[in-house]
């Protein structure tokens, strides 16, 4: 049930989003999510991509770190409330997330929140338990 | 003022005579006493009887920083431990350190040479010396706390750190001579300043600098910032320590190195062949006096040139000028002397990090800042940042364990350091000395 991620070490500099985005779009490779921690010096790129073969082949070809993270996209009701339901179920079971981000959708009235959870089988076993849709890797990268 | 004029005025004549018989009583004590030497003699062909003027010494081999850390830790002691009163070590290192040891009469010499340096400096009986060198195994500390009492002025054995708390102790004790490495010296003139006070409204007239390079411009940086005069001031713990060298306050134009003592050559480091006086390269240093540690042509791979020309002071001895820098990659930083292969070894025995490092060296605040940059690897490289910057943490706690030195640690992108012809440029010095 889990999803695989792309993520980028970036040195905090000028052109080094633009220029990744550059090498994606020339793989032609779509980006789905993306987001962005960063520190003084250096950040992390995470990406949720079409085609994540192609996607790693080609930034490591042009010399960067990549590295492919399971991560865990979950269906939200698109209201006032739904991602705080969902944050409880995971605080009454004492699983913490370690970073999450949005995905763009471009229809429904579904939310799809991308989460990375210290234990994500048992994250994906509550939510399921608690009726939450967890989007498995292939659909999403095609949603 | 000349702490002791008949050595440090003696006629060239007599002084070359000097040197030559305390040259020839250490090669025999050497040649009989260390191995090393015996051995190095040997495979030259040359018996410490061979040498009988000051120029046949060209023929002797050089010792380098490499040969006292392949006998450490007292492989190179001329006499049994019996003798030996006082031990001193080369900042800590990875691998090992060069250890020197001294007897009772080398701990003599070295307050003699000092007690001259302070005076060729400026200081007198009357003065009270602050000393913010380090006290422990580096030499500089005790270096200048013997050199103190032998003249007899008064010493405050301050020690270097607690900045604060030398500035009450400057402004409530009134010490006159200031003896740290010109880089601190710059940051108590700072912490003076933020505690609103001035160097102005203390005493201080001298202040003996040294154990790190420093240029003309924060010469006179630290003069017009200190209010004070401020003296170069050189050696090293494999020669003796600091007291090796010291500018006249008179002339204040190259170091009077104690010739009784030291014969000084200049090489050039690439070939190893003797440079004439007035010529450009490396600093070799013969000991001629000491019983423990005696170094035969030791390679200090500082550069410098020397000047026989006689001094405004009287001094006869010769002068060398102020280090313009090293034949070797050694950095000083705040006066801890660092390898880049040191960093390296520390790198290398963290798990997933790799040898791909650049050092960046930079003065800001008058302090040097050493920053390793290092490349991420795959191994290494995970999708959470505060992983990462464990991964900073760490290596920037290794240094500071094995080398002494506050280094920022700053992860860069694989293949971002420059490398020329497949090679990185480990070494960025970007301060002005």
């Amino acid at each position: 049930m889990q999803a695989e991620q792309i993520s980028i070490f970036l040195e905090n500099k000028a052109g080094r989003l633009s220029e990744v985005t550059g090498i994606l779009a020339k793989a032609k490779v779509n980006i789905r999510a993306l987001a962005l921690a960063d520190t003084s010096d250096f950040g992390v790129l995470r990406l949720i991509v079409d085609n994540n073969a192609v996607a790693e082949q080609a930034l490591k070809e042009n010399g960067f770190t990549v590295r492919k993270t399971k991560v865990v996209a979950v269906e939200v009701d698109d209201r006032p409330g739904g991602l705080f339901n969902i944050l409880e179920i995971l605080k009454n079971a004492q699983i913490n997330v370690e970073y999450m981000y949005a995905f763009i959708r471009q229809s429904g009235d579904k939310a799809v929140m991308v989460f990375r959870f210290d234990q994500s089988d048992e994250a994906i076993t509550v939510l399921t338990e608690n009726k939450i849709t967890v989007i498995n890797g292939k659909d999403l990268y095609k949603l | 003022m000349i702490y002791n004029i008949e050595y440090e005025t003696m006629p060239r004549e007599a002084l070359e005579s000097i040197q030559l018989k305390r040259l020839q009583a250490t090669l025999s004590r050497v040649y009989a006493t260390v191995p090393f030497y015996r051995k190095q003699f040997t495979s030259a062909g040359i018996l410490p009887g061979d040498i009988s003027k000051l120029n046949d010494m060209q023929s002797l081999p050089f010792t380098t920083k490499k040969d006292l850390r392949d006998n450490y830790p007292f492989g190179m002691f001329a006499v049994p431990m019996d003798n030996v009163v006082r031990i001193h070590a080369s900042s800590g290192t990875t691998g090992q350190p060069t250890v020197v040891g001294y007897t009772a009469r080398d701990i003599n010499t070295w307050s003699e040479l000092m007690a001259r340096a302070l005076v060729a400096g400026g200081a007198t009986r009357g003065d009270i010396i602050h000393n913010a060198y380090g006290y422990g195994l580096f030499t500089g500390g005790l270096g200048v706390h013997y050199g103190a009492e032998k003249l007899g002025a008064s010493v405050i054995p301050v020690s270097g750190g607690n900045t604060k708390r030398q500035v009450i102790i400057m402004k409530d004790f009134k010490p006159t001579i200031l003896t740290a490495t010109p880089s601190y010296s710059l940051h108590l003139a700072e912490a003076a300043e933020e505690m609103g006070f001035s160097f102005a409204d203390f005493h201080f007239r001298y202040g003996i600098f040294g154990a790190e390079p420093w240029s003309e411009d924060m010469r006179q940086e630290i003069e017009r910032k200190l209010n004070l005069t401020a003296i170069d001031i050189y050696g090293l713990s494999e020669v003796i320590g600091p007291g090796v060298s010291i500018e006249c306050h008179e002339a204040k134009q190259g170091l009077h190195i104690f010739e009784d003592h030291f014969i000084p050559e200049i090489i050039d480091p690439d070939t190893g062949k003797v440079l004439p006086y007035g010529e450009t390269g490396e600093l070799v240093i013969t000991s001629i006096t000491k019983e423990a540690f005696p170094v035969i042509r030791y390679r200090t791979r500082d550069i410098t040139t020397l000047n026989p020309e006689p001094c405004i002071c009287g001094r006869t001895h010769v002068r060398m000028k102020k280090v313009s820098g090293r034949s070797d990659d050694m950095l000083i930083i705040r006066g801890v002397n660092v390898f880049p292969s040191q960093i390296e070894s520390v790198l290398m025995q963290i798990e997933g990090v790799e040898p791909h490092y650049q050092l960046i060296v930079e003065r800001e605040d008058n302090l040097d800042v050493l920053t390793v940059m290092v490349e991420v690897s795959e191994n290494m490289f995970s999708d959470e940042v505060k992983q990462l910057q464990q991964f900073e943490n760490k290596i920037s706690k290794d240094i500071k364990e094995y080398l002494g030195v506050t280094a920022k640690v700053k992860l860069v992108e694989p293949k971002s350091i420059a490398r020329s012809e497949g090679k990185a440029a480990r070494v960025i010095d970007k301060r002005k000395i």
